[in-house]
Formats: structure tokens, sequence, C-alpha cells
């Protein structure tokens, strides 16, 4: 009988919606996110394997890799090479006044330049490399989506991975690294200038003692480092662009979405890269 | 109309799509005689453009066949499907130009891509003369956001046309043009079954241009294809959906 009566209610009267409830709501929220998270790993992934596989099939696309060393490389030393100057600056400035509250100013050299090659040249060039590159590879992938023509591409039998991603993806693979090496120089004249010519290290304080603790390997690491973050952030804008949809609605939000994904991924894999090579 | 004992150069059997939940394609059979024009008239939502992405292999049906010049196109992988792309020329609704390529980059791009054998001068005569075919001329050196909406119409025409297809795939053509650019594109329709021997398929919302170019035509309504034959058949036909979609033309005219 009971289980009668309570079916009649239902029918006469459905319940009220129940208002969110903001627990549940921010449940909801994290979950969302999760699982975005977790499928634009998965779609990077896979994406990563078609682009490898169509990297090593012929025809080799040249022309379209020469345009992008070009835009991606050539492009970003100037900005690069700002960044790395003043970053060096800065941070000379910064070490120089700390270690000279215990008279140990000899170490600015050393600390700078570490800190240069290991960690700053490598996140603040993939990071302008991300910004400059990355947002016109995503915007401008996504625009030849909604406008057909990457289907375009694929109606006249061009493979449009191997055609626009692949040349992009090795750009931000080549090119990175060779920033890294500018980021370096720069960052590192920089530090020198600041430490010598206003903060009052000698010059061969400097030179000597970050020879001392300078080795190959730091400058290996920001080079790795570089290319890591090269073939990530390249990825991620070829990924967002290549799978807009929605007009320049949805292309201005795949944009949003890479630079974000790029930003913080680049810190994120900048630690387990550094765990890994030690 | 083709001699009816052509071996058609697209059969479609059986056909399915759904994305998601949602089901766009219910058991679509259609067949496209060799050097004949197919309309596939319906209204937006209809499930147009996805019938014809499947005819280029863009989309792979849930079942059915999608047989196109003798092969069954739907296992192939990626190799195969361009070896079979080499038949279509495709026209897109706003041509799907590439604009950072000039006019007669883009006219080229397919030669440069799978003729390497011709040089330059070569190509420069095959875009000429399918730019003529087209109407155009002295528009090489522009980019297509110079061009207005018809002109880049007929550039997307003979960037599909220059590999000489056997089948040239229309998406729309006639949408978003004047009365006068639309007339024109019917004739440049005409024209390329007529001077090159093309199998066409169009698809469109465009009821007088649809009467104008077909041989057949098929009404594709929520999903399904149903009525389809020689345009005075549908112009006379008892469904329901394409009395009401025809009225919207004939009633006034």
């Amino acid at each position: 009988m009971v289980p009668a009566v309570s079916t009649e209610t239902t029918q006469l009267s459905p319940p009220p919606p129940r208002p969110p409830n903001p627990f549940t709501q921010a449940v909801e929220a994290i979950g969302h996110t999760l699982t975005k998270t977790v499928e634009d790993i998965g779609g990077l992934a896979t994406l990563l394997g078609d682009v490898v596989r169509w990297a090593v099939r012929p025809p080799y696309r040249v022309v379209n890799l020469m345009a992008q060393l070009d835009f991606v490389g050539v492009g970003s030393v100037l900005i690069v090479a700002l960044t790395g100057v003043f970053s060096g600056m800065v941070f000379a400035h910064q070490s120089a006044r700390a270690f000279e509250m215990f008279n140990a100013k000899s170490l600015v050299g050393p600390t700078v330049t570490l800190t240069i090659t290991r960690e700053l040249a490598p996140v603040f060039s993939a990071l302008m490399v991300t910004m400059r590159a990355g947002s016109a590879m995503c915007t401008e992938l996504g625009t030849m989506r909604v406008t057909e023509q990457v289907d375009a591409l694929e109606t006249m039998a061009v493979n449009p991975i191997q055609y626009l991603l692949v040349p992009r993806v090795l750009a931000g693979l080549i090119m990175v690294p060779l920033l890294v090496m500018v980021f370096d120089l720069f960052g590192v004249g920089g530090g020198y200038f600041v430490s010598v010519a206003v903060k009052g290290v000698t010059a061969g304080t400097f030179i000597s003692r970050t020879q001392q603790w300078l080795d190959p390997e730091d400058i290996a690491e920001g080079l790795i480092k570089g290319a890591v973050f090269g073939l990530y952030v390249a990825l991620v804008a070829c990924f967002k662009g290549y799978n807009a949809s929605g007009g320049a609605k949805g292309v201005g939000q795949a944009t949003t979405e890479a630079m974000v994904l790029s930003a913080l991924g680049i810190f994120i894999l900048d630690y387990f890269v550094g765990v890994l090579l030690h | 109309m083709a001699p009816p004992a052509a071996q058609p150069m697209i059969q479609i059997i059986d056909l399915f799509k759904s994305f998601g939940s949602h089901q766009v394609l219910s058991g679509i059979t259609l067949d496209v005689p060799a050097g004949s024009t197919l309309v596939i008239l319906g209204g937006s939502g209809s499930g147009k453009t996805v019938l014809m992405k499947h005819m280029i292999g863009l989309l792979k049906p849930d079942s059915g066949r999608v047989v196109v010049d003798g092969e069954d196109i739907v296992p192939l992988g990626p190799e195969g499907l361009e070896r079979v792309r080499r038949k279509f020329g495709m026209v897109f609704q706003a041509a799907a130009l590439f604009d950072s390529m000039t006019v007669f980059e883009n006219v080229s791009f397919p030669l440069r891509e799978h003729r390497k054998e011709l040089q330059e001068e070569q190509i420069r005569a095959l875009v000429k003369e399918k730019l003529g075919i087209v109407g155009l001329k002295n528009v090489e050196e522009k980019f297509p956001a110079d061009l207005s909406g018809g002109m880049r119409k007929r550039v997307g025409l003979a960037r599909a046309i220059v590999l000489d297809p056997k089948i040239v795939l229309y998406d729309e053509p006639t949408t978003g043009l004047d009365p006068i650019t639309t007339d024109y594109v019917d004739e440049m329709i005409l024209d390329a079954k007529k001077e090159l021997g093309v199998t066409s398929v169009v698809i469109s919302h465009d009821i007088a241009s649809a009467f104008k170019v077909a041989d057949n035509i098929a009404f594709l309504y929520q999903g399904h294809i149903v009525d389809q034959g020689h345009p005075t058949k549908l112009r006379h036909s008892e469904h329901p959906a394409v009395k009401v979609f025809l009225s919207t033309w004939f009633g006034k005219n």
C-alpha cells in the first residue's frame, strides 16, 4: 500500500527542484576540471603519437619547417634576449643585496649563473615562446579549422597533421633550446653588468667564482628542459588550435585554454624534469 | 540525364551515423550515376553536410558502405583515403581558400602536391586555364581577403578541378550569393559537368538552383532520404516534408 500511495503523490505533484547545493557544485566543478585535464593529457599523448608517425614519413615539409623555425626561433630572439638581460640584472641586484648582509658578495656570480642556466632560461624562454608563437599557432590553426581550411587540405589528399602540425612541433623542439642559449648569454651578461658595474663585485671574482661552480651539466640541464618545454608548448598550441570549434569565440576559447595549459605545464614539467635529471 | 545503365560513381548503402546520442543519418541509400549531377536538398540540420563528408571519407559511418568508383572507402586507412581523395574536388561553402596564400598559390597547391613532375610554366598555364573556365583572369596575385564572395567561390572551384577530378562535391555553392552570382555559379556547375564530364554532388537548400542543375534530386529530412528521383518527379512529390519545403518556392512562383 505505502509504495502505491507514494507513487500517486509523485504523479500529482513532482517535488520542486532542490536549490543547488554549494558543496555538490564545488565537487562537480573540481570533477569537471579533473576530467577535462585527463582528456587533455590523453589528447596530447595521442596527438604526439600522430605527429611522430607523420614526421618520419615522406614527403618532408622542409619549406614549412623553415618558415616555422624562422617564426618560432628567429622571431623570438629579441624578446628572449631582452627578458634575459633584465632577469639577469634583477637577479644580480637582489642577490647582491642579500649577500651583502653577510659579506658574501663573491657568491653573486655563481648564484646568478646557476639559476639562469638551470631554471630561469628554460622557463622564461618557454613562456615567451608560448606567448608569442604558441598563441599565434593556436589562433592560426583554430581559424583554419573553423573556416574548413583543414578539411580542404584533407580533401586535397594532403595530411593536415603532416603539413601543419609536424613543422610547428619540430620548430618548438628545436628552437626553444637555442633560445635558452640566447637567454643564458644575455642573462649572465646582464647579471655580470649589474654585479660589476653597479654592485662593486670585481670582474675577476665574478668570473673565477662562476668558473668554480658552473659545470657543463648545468647548461645541459637548461637545454634539455628547453627541448621538453618547446615540444610541450608547441604540441599544446597545435592540439587546442587543431581541435577548435565554434567560430571566432571557439578560437578565442581554444587560445585561452592553450595559454593556460602551456604556462601551467611548463612549471609542472620543470619540477619533474629537474628531479629526473638528478 | 546520364545513361541509366552507367555504373554509379558513388554508391551509398544503408548508412548510419550518430554524434553522441544524436542520430544524424538513419539508413541512407543513394546512387550517383557517373557523369550526372545529384542535388541533395534539405533544410538546415537535415544532415546534408554530414552525408557529403562521408562521400570523401572525412567522416566514418557507424555502419553502412560508401562505394566510390567501385571501391568501398569505409575500411580505408589514411593512405588509402588519400588515394581515393585524388578522384575528388570539393568546393566549400565559404570557399575555404588558404588565406595566407595568393589565388595562384591556392589553385596551384594541389598541382604542387600531386603533380611534382610539372614545370613552373606548365603549372602557370594550368592555373590560368582553370581560372579561365570559372571566368576569372588577372586575379592570380590577389589574396582571398581581397575578393568578393562569388569570386572566392569560383577560385574554390578552380582549385577543386585543377587536378581534373572524376567527382566534384559542392557544399552549398549558392548560399549567401546575390541572384546574378547564383546564376553564374549554376552555369559554372553545368559547364564543369559538360566540359569536364565530372560527376557532381551538390548539397543545397536553394530550390531554384537545385532544379536548374540537377539530373537527380534526393530530399533529405531528419536523417532519411524521403524522396528521390528526376526533378519533375520531386516537383510532384506526395511526401509532406517535401511539399512544404518546395511550396516555399513554387508556391510563390
